[in-house]
């Protein structure tokens, strides 16, 4: 473990209301339940191939207050979202859903993987979440499917008006 | 005689990359008797944002659910992700009467409203509660016994339990049963419930294949000659993914990965050019043979 050793925590990186702050947000509030056991590691199919995706870390920092290390974390774009620790978890912390509340937090911040910023692109462009090829489109009618029905983005971005992250977007001059 | 009408929700992937997976089920339930009605100007179900803005997600599936609501049609998904999130939604807006409220805000700008009053249903759960599995047996006319399958339901049909209650998580019996329903026999491997790892693509391939490579190789141990999915994501994963795992790895696997409505619609004996087997990317020769020739034997 030598090769391990991290270093010390200051008090300077503890944010003591950085608990609090994710159980006032839906999918966060039983984030204090949890006492550490482990299932959500143990039966994380991302754990056991990733060197630093761990779910009970994850939450212990949080509970620590170590806002900063995990928002910047790349670490906390790996959760597939399979909603196994959720269902195992015996505190019922609803661990996928507090990652994804931390998720929305790093979101906010700017930490954004490229993949969600096309994706979001594309609905307000297309309805679609990818970016379908008029090819694809047109070879409907050849296999014997119905027409694509196509998106109004208009009605799409109005009942979008409003969301923080996306005019986020829209102000970081991206072409929307 | 019709025995239900659905509002079809395409989502977004089978309409980008997964045709096969939906000219096979528009077949099965045309011939079962289930209507579909295209739904107009849907959008993403909202799923893929959720990760980034849970607004978002809320906003795009409730507009969807609207929608729906105007038709006066319950919505029918192929895609476990887009059921999952639209099931989701629609209960907590449906139990949490703020949230509704702060969500129909979005929508009245788009003169829409949430009222609550349709359901959502993947294909599985059409075909177990709608069709029934004594329907789906006397369609079988061409026996597939002799075939080993395996299964893989794949995640947002199953978890989180307290939104989708429709099987059991942890042992879910509905795919094999509408698998064994045509005869083929579904066997039993490690780890059944795993994720597919789809969802970490574009963030880490790496962990992605690794997980879809575990499956794959637990599945190939126990000697099925196919895999039947009902997920699109998933049937990305083993099907268009299996040539590039078994470079990665410098394995050999062959498995075939069939869209559920495939395998029951050559039970039902719909000519396989009209399956869109063509569409699949693994060779699916050999098992056809087999089904073909079981058929001569029979004959």
């Amino acid at each position: 473990m030598t090769e391990n050793v991290q270093e010390a925590i200051h008090a300077s990186e503890v944010d003591s209301n950085f608990k609090y702050e994710v159980t006032k947000i839906h999918g966060g509030e039983k984030l204090l339940r949890c006492f550490q056991c482990g299932t959500c590691t143990s039966d994380c199919p991302i754990a056991r191939f990733s060197d630093t995706y761990r779910p009970r870390q994850i939450i212990r920092m949080v509970q620590f207050g170590l806002k900063d290390n995990i928002l910047k974390s790349d670490t906390l774009w790996l959760c597939a979202a399979c909603f196994t620790c959720t269902d195992r978890c015996p505190q019922d912390v609803e661990v996928a859903s507090v990652i994804r509340v931390l998720r929305n937090m790093a979101a906010e911040k700017g930490c954004i993987p490229q993949v969600f910023e096309e994706e979001a692109k594309s609905i307000l462009e297309s309805g679609y979440a990818y970016r379908i090829p008029d090819l694809r489109i047109k070879k409907r009618e050849t296999l014997g499917l119905p027409p694509l029905p196509k998106g109004n983005t208009e009605s799409i971005r109005r009942t979008l008006k409003g969301v923080s992250l996306l005019e986020q977007f829209e102000k970081g001059g991206e072409q929307l | 005689m019709t025995i239900s009408r659905y509002l079809m929700f395409l989502g977004c992937v089978i309409p980008y990359r997964v045709a096969a997976y939906e000219i096979s089920a528009r077949k099965v339930l045309e011939k079962l008797n289930v209507e579909l009605v295209e739904m107009p100007e849907f959008n993403c179900c909202g799923l893929p944002l959720d990760p980034v803005s849970h607004e978002t997600m809320l906003i795009l599936a409730a507009r969807n659910l609207a929608l729906a609501e105007r038709e006066q049609l319950n919505i029918i998904t192929l895609c476990p992700g887009c059921a999952g999130t639209l099931k989701k939604v629609n209960k907590m807006l449906k139990e949490d009467k703020h949230l509704c409220e702060e969500i129909n805000r979005h929508l009245k700008e788009a003169g829409l409203k949430f009222g609550g009053t349709v359901e959502v249903k993947h294909i599985l759960q059409v075909l177990r509660d709608d069709v029934g599995l004594k329907r789906i047996k006397d369609s079988v006319v061409k026996s597939l016994s002799g075939l080993k399958v395996a299964e893989h339901n794949g995640c947002h049909i199953l978890r989180p339990r307290e939104f989708i209650g429709f099987d059991d998580p942890e042992d879910p019996e509905t795919l094999k049963m509408l698998i064994e329903a045509t005869g083929a026999e579904c066997l039993d491997y490690m780890d059944e419930t795993e994720c597919c790892g789809a969802p970490s693509v574009g963030v880490n391939d790496k962990i992605a294949l690794q997980l879809a490579r575990d499956k794959l190789s637990n599945i190939k141990k126990v000697g099925a000659q196919a895999m039947i999915t009902i997920c699109p994501f998933c049937h990305i994963m083993y099907d268009t993914n299996e040539l590039r795992i078994e470079k990665m790895f410098n394995e050999t696997y062959g498995i075939p990965v069939l869209h559920y409505p495939q395998l029951l619609g050559l039970a039902m004996d719909i000519p396989p050019e009209e399956l869109a087997f063509n569409e699949l990317r693994v060779n699916v020769s050999k098992i056809m043979k087999q089904v073909c020739e079981g058929e001569k034997a029979y004959a």
